[in-house]
């Protein structure tokens, strides 16, 4: 079984993404070639901007599975609409008509089990893309891409999930910000969270919060301060009094700024950073062992 | 009647500093209400320093439990439940995972027995506070829950309330990140939004599908590039993304240390430094933003 390692950040523009593809490059490196990252930030998936001479391997679409109301066969008994939790179904007896939002449906498969009138069948609708990229060097980044509109995240991640068919020793899934059911989603199978954060108020206020959800949830994770040397030292005497690990933490550069806006974080690691990153992944071996 | 403007300030990828610039107009703006709509991640607060006036328990989605003195072990919800969050539990029985529950209540429905029922989760508060600024309206919400799009519905509409009995000339919302139900939710009946955003790769993919949202409600936008001296070819390529979308490019801020140095000192950008580069620019986009709004209303 693959050793899953999940990157969190309960505010986004935290550096999750350069921390994820950084990390990614060094477990390669350092530590197993069969490493896999799966970017779970469906709605804003960025991991692939970050590598060189990418390639498609497969895609496919990721769908949901809706209800289509027939109405030849509907009485317009409106037991599927009362069923329906999340509003979906939009029905208008008196002028025949019966239709789902799309948009709205969360395919619980409630309404086909109201339906006594076999006026409902199944059919699908495309929720986002699944996407495996060959990265050069036989390495792999699975993506999962969001349809704009879609509110079905969690499905999403769920599904990128399911096609990891492959043998790896490690999987590095980087989650969606923030501290809601996604994320949960995502971090529900690892083995170990890592939440990246900046010293600045927002970044702590934010980090408390994911804290919060990761004791609920009761993972073990570390903590990676980014950009340090920026703010405060608010986030190290939270750190100590709470007794949470620090991993690393690499400090705030103009000049990294201005590589990862050009998307050369990997390609130009400065020595001290890549060092951090090596920090962290004899880290993490550790906990594998 | 009063033509109050409703204005939205998303940034598609979290960091570009939409926060501290919400922050900075509120010293620049009069006679405006503040809605934090970046429910998941409130940061607005932290330098507001709101005194609350009013808590609110937001119901958030439902949860299923199960009875287990009436449940006779059948299995029929388990079978039923699109979303595995019902499991057998190690020493016998059934139990539902209340972050993997999606509310659906099915389960509910299929049990024979009646040994389900389900409740609103109650973890989620919105608050109406004063501040220095004026009246905000701002949420929590537990960890996991979703719902999130719903919660900004809710704190939207009571700004909107706040702002008709006062009569306000705005509404600022400061946006949810990504494109989802929040971010839907944040942009819905806005009068115009503003994009916040930064010139790197990551920044550019983000921006593009969030113009594509937010076109799709045939809402105005406005866009303002943070920091663009990191990258000023990527800078170039947005502004002409943003030209050829007809989308108005208000202003370019510089990198600036302000930013984090008046987030810990918990101050507006405008508070800390009065001649700070970026309060001067802002105070211009402003009147810029607020002249063009008023002229569409004509
Ligand atoms: S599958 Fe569920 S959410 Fe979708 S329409 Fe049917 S009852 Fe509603
Ligand atoms: S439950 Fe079946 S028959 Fe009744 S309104 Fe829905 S689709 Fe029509
Ligand atoms: S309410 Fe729906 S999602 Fe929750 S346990 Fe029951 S069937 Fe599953
Ligand atoms: S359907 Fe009802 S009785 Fe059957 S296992 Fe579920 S809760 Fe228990």
């Amino acid at each position: 079984m693959a050793f899953k390692i999940a990157i969190a950040s309960g505010k986004g523009g935290t550096g999750k993404t350069t921390f994820a593809v950084n990390l990614f490059s060094s477990i390669n490196e350092n530590w197993t070639r069969k490493v896999q990252l799966v970017d779970c930030d469906v709605e804003e998936p960025n991991d692939l901007l970050f590598f060189r001479n990418v390639s498609v391997t497969s895609e496919k679409a990721s769908v949901q599975v809706i209800p289509e109301i027939d109405t030849s066969k509907c009485t317009f008994c409106k037991k599927c609409e009362e069923y329906c939790e999340f509003n979906a179904i939009v029905m208008m007896p008196t002028m025949q008509y019966a239709t789902v939002n799309k948009d709205l449906c969360h395919s619980c498969g409630a309404c086909f089990v109201a339906c006594q009138f076999d006026a409902i069948h199944e059919t699908t609708n495309a929720i986002g893309t699944i996407t495996d990229y060959n990265i050069g060097n036989d390495r792999s980044l699975m993506e999962g891409n969001l349809r704009v509109g879609s509110p079905l995240q969690t499905m999403l991640i769920k599904d990128v999930k399911r096609n990891l068919v492959v043998e790896n020793d490690v999987l590095i899934y980087d989650a969606p910000p923030g501290t809601s059911c996604p994320v949960v989603e995502t971090i529900s199978d690892a083995d170990f969270v890592i939440l990246v954060t900046e010293p600045t108020p927002f970044g702590v206020y934010d980090l408390k919060l994911t804290v919060d959800l990761l004791r609920e949830v009761d993972k073990p994770f570390g903590v990676f301060v980014n950009k340090a040397g920026l703010g405060d030292s608010e986030v190290y005497e939270y750190l100590k009094a709470e007794g949470i690990q620090l991993l690393g933490e690499i400090p705030f550069s103009k000049e990294y700024a201005s590589l990862y806006a050009k998307g050369k974080i990997v390609s130009c690691v400065p020595l001290q950073f890549a060092k951090e990153y090596r920090k962290v992944v004899a880290y993490l071996q550790k906990l594998n062992e | 009647m009063n033509n109050m403007k409703d204005i939205t300030i998303l940034s598609g990828k979290g960091g570009t500093g939409k926060t501290s610039i919400t922050a900075a107009l509120a010293s620049v703006i009069e006679n405006t209400v503040f809605v934090d709509a970046d429910v998941d991640a409130a940061d607005l607060h932290i330098i507001f320093q709101p005194e609350n006036k009013e808590t609110h328990v937001f119901d958030g989605a439902w949860v299923a439990s199960i009875d287990t003195d009436l449940c006779t072990n059948c299995g029929l919800c388990r079978e039923h439940c699109k979303f595995d969050a019902i499991n057998f539990k190690t020493g016998g029985g059934l139990e539902i995972d209340s972050f993997a529950c999606e509310g659906c209540r099915l389960c509910e429905r299929v049990c024979p027995v009646g040994a389900i029922s389900s409740e609103r989760s109650t973890n989620n508060f919105w608050y109406v506070s004063d501040t220095r600024f004026g009246p905000l309206v701002h949420a929590k919400m537990g960890p996991g829950e979703e719902n999130s799009g719903k919660l900004v519905t809710q704190i939207r509409k009571s700004a909107k309330e706040i702002a008709k009995a006062k009569n306000a000339d705005y509404i600022l919302n400061d946006g949810p990140p990504g494109i989802g139900c929040a971010a839907i939710a944040s942009i819905t009946g806005a009068d115009a939004v503003i994009l916040i955003t930064e010139p790197s790769k990551s920044g550019f993919h983000d921006v593009v599908r969030l113009v594509e949202l937010v076109q799709s409600f045939k809402i105005p936008m406005y866009a303002l590039i943070n920091k663009f001296d990191i990258n000023l070819d990527i800078c170039n390529q947005m502004e002409s993304f943003f030209a050829s979308q007809d989308i108005k490019l208000m202003g370019k801020l510089p990198f600036s240390e302000d930013v984090v140095h008046s987030m810990v000192a918990k101050k507006t950008i405008l508070e800390y430094n009065k001649e700070s580069e970026i309060g001067i620019i802002l105070s211009e986009l402003w009147k810029e933003v607020a002249s063009s709004e008023q002229k569409i209303e004509q």
